[in-house]
């Protein structure tokens, strides 16, 4: 075993790459969930962002354009499910699935071409003087803008859910629809507006893969990140700083895992395998045992008339 | 039940008997574990079921379902396609053997191919290819041109087909270099861009200098150019995208030949349940263009190596070799069989990762 040939410093750095994607896409299904809405689209909606960004990206020159260009595809696609759920009334788990199948496919259909082209760099900040100090520096203050703006997002949907009149209609909404809408709240509205924010947080999170990740595009590339982000939502409880720290244990150990393996440590690689999993359940689930639970209208169609 | 089968021996029959009449279109049916835009297994495997097309034109129909997860989801997309009317099927990954045998015992008048397994029907086949005689090249190349004697490899599951390829690869990059050392991931997954490249990283920032994979997307191929300085090859398919470097040469799988032949053997009603495993003499292993960015005697070692093992001259598995325990494995001279070979569970002496058990 030798644990020498892991560079703390390094992993850390990489822990913060492997975590952003999920942590995008769960915060904005987060948002959604607490608006009442189930959308499962979250793996299509990734894909899409992923090959939007990516080609716009490649063609501008400009990963910020890209990124722009990911929250947009990544909108319109929740639109879509906006559509058939909120207007057509439509299932929402059903409606969910169908746009995650749409979205690997169309995201297949938009790369064709783009196939082994490498997208212009996201350069890092390196924030002057603070990026210079060791050890911290290079944890902390020599990342991509999109890592900060992920950071600065949970902050901001933390303090909207919980200290705004806005966040308070949202939750409203998604507690009870009926009584929101006895308020005059325009609950259609409301929900449009969160299937929106959370379309756009995946298509940021998928153009991460495409653009700093990976970075390339590949069908498929999301391989189920999506699916994480959605579970992570579950088992934070709802509850923003959860879904980071959710996030933050999933990428990090997820990369520890690789980290350690080639070093010999005596424990069994199936182990370290599921460890990702495992521990990031665990962890979230014991801190879920205050009297956190569901929004109470999450998954319910709502009508004016009922 | 003997209805049913003396009603499909009599529509055989009848079907052998008069072949002028049968203008069905042979179908013919593909698993994929992956994205046919994965860029590296499934790709080939699809090159190779639009060769057939292109082949036989009109005669043959072919679908394929692509992304099948390994498991029970594989049985049931293998049964759905043998129910909508497949003649033949191939089940490409190493997970759908024992999905592709169930399958096949509930219709036994549809034939199965399946790739890389080792169980075999009366109407079962299994073919895959001697990628560890491209390993044994890629050793020799990564072995010379390492400068900091660690080389990563990316595996995916611990089966045979997998530890031949990182013993093949190790015993020819130690015979050029003493001092290498392969630091080895298990990915568990064929896959999982992120994951792999992911993997390479942690790699890299070990101190691996090249990288081999054995997963299926070109992931780590852009991991290792976005960390620069690093030399890969490519899996299964070119990957040329990424030449001159960090890709330097390849392993290209060439299924086309081999689905061509079968498919030709259905239509014939020849088709019987063989065992084929061809390496690069046969031209189902190929190697990609070896890069400038290998030094000239380099590649010109690495090419005749190439010319001696498709020539029959040389083994990769030549003895001595020892097991990782240290135990005898083949005396000097001695060549492995395809029977150890095939289940080989076991890594060669030096190799210091371990095994998932």
């Amino acid at each position: 075993m030798d644990l020498s040939a892991i560079d703390p410093t390094l992993l850390l750095a990489s822990l913060i790459v492997a975590s952003t994607p999920i942590l995008l896409a769960a915060l904005g299904e987060l948002v959604v969930e607490r608006a009442g809405v189930l959308n499962l689209g979250v793996e299509g909606m990734m894909i899409t962002g992923a090959i939007c960004g990516f080609a716009i990206a490649v063609n501008t020159g400009s990963p910020v354009i890209g990124f722009v260009a990911a929250a947009f595809g990544g909108a319109i696609l929740s639109l879509l499910f906006a559509l058939l759920t909120q207007f057509a009334l439509a299932n929402q788990v059903a409606s969910g699935l169908a746009l995650t199948l749409f979205g690997l496919g169309l995201s297949a259909l938009l790369g064709q071409g783009y196939q082994g082209i490498k997208p212009p760099p996201t350069r890092s900040l390196d924030i002057p003087v603070l990026s210079d100090i060791p050890v911290l520096g290079p944890i902390l203050f020599s990342h991509d803008l999109m890592v900060y703006l992920a950071l600065a997002l949970v902050a901001a949907v933390w303090a909207m859910l919980k200290y705004t009149r806005a966040g308070l209609i949202l939750r409203a909404v998604g507690e009870n629809h009926d009584a929101a809408h006895a308020l005059g709240y325009k609950v259609v509205r409301v929900r449009l507006l969160a299937i929106l924010f959370g379309g756009a947080c995946a298509g940021l999170g998928g153009a991460y893969l495409s653009l700093v990740r990976v970075p390339q595009w590949t069908e498929g590339m999301t391989a189920g990140s999506g699916w994480i982000a959605l579970a992570l939502v579950v088992f934070a409880s709802w509850k923003a700083g959860r879904v980071l720290l959710g996030a933050w244990l999933f990428g990090g150990i997820s990369v520890l895992q690789l980290n350690l393996q080639p070093t010999g440590i005596p424990i069994p690689v199936e182990y370290l395998s599921m460890s990702p999993y495992l521990i990031t359940i665990l962890v979230l689930v014991i801190m879920s045992g205050d009297k956190s639970r569901a929004p109470g209208s999450l998954g319910r169609t709502f009508h004016a008339s009922q | 039940m003997t209805l049913t089968r003396i009603l499909s021996a009599a529509a055989l029959t009848l079907g052998l008997a008069l072949p002028a009449l049968a203008q069905d279109k042979t179908k013919v049916g593909f698993i994929y574990v992956g994205p046919i835009g994965d860029g590296g297994w499934t790709y080939e495997h699809d090159q190779g079921r639009l060769a057939v097309e292109e082949h036989f034109g009109d005669q043959v129909e072919t679908v394929f379902q692509e992304s099948v997860p390994e498991g029970n989801d594989a049985e049931r997309a293998i049964m759905q396609m043998a129910r909508r009317g497949a003649d033949l099927i191939f089940t490409t990954s190493f997970g759908y053997m024992d999905s592709t045998i169930n399958v096949a015992r509930e219709f036994p008048d549809v034939k199965f191919e399946h790739a890389t397994g080792y169980k075999t029907a009366d109407n079962v086949s299994v073919y895959s290819a001697r990628f560890y005689e491209g390993r044994a090249i890629q050793g020799h190349i990564a072995g010379k041109m390492t400068e900091s004697n660690i080389i990563g490899y990316i595996a995916s599951y611990p089966i045979p087909e997998v530890i031949r390829g990182i013993n093949a690869a190790y015993i020819h990059a130690k015979k050029v270099n003493p001092d290498v050392e392969f630091k080895v991931i298990w990915a568990y997954t064929w896959f999982d861009p992120p994951k792999e490249a992911d993997a390479a990283t942690a790699l890299i920032d070990q101190g691996a200098d090249v990288i081999l994979q054995h997963t299926d997307s070109t992931a780590p191929q852009a991991a290792a150019e976005k960390a620069g300085g690093v030399i890969t090859f490519g899996q299964a398919s070119d990957m040329a995208e990424y030449k001159p470097t960090p890709r330097v040469s390849s392993i290209i799988d060439n299924w086309a030949p081999y689905y061509i032949a079968r498919t030709q053997a259905v239509i014939d009603g020849t088709w019987e349940s063989t065992e084929t495993w061809d390496g690069i003499a046969p031209g189902m292993v190929e190697i990609g263009e070896i890069t400038d960015a290998v030094p000239a005697d380099v590649k010109e070692e690495a090419l005749a190596m190439k010319e001696a093992i498709a020539s029959g001259d040389y083994h990769p598995f030549t003895g001595p070799l020892n097991r990782q325990d240290g135990s005898a494995w083949l005396a000097e001279g001695e060549v492995a069989d395809d029977g150890t070979l095939l289940g080989m569970d076991f890594f060669v002496e030096g190799l210091t990762a371990e095994i998932p058990q």
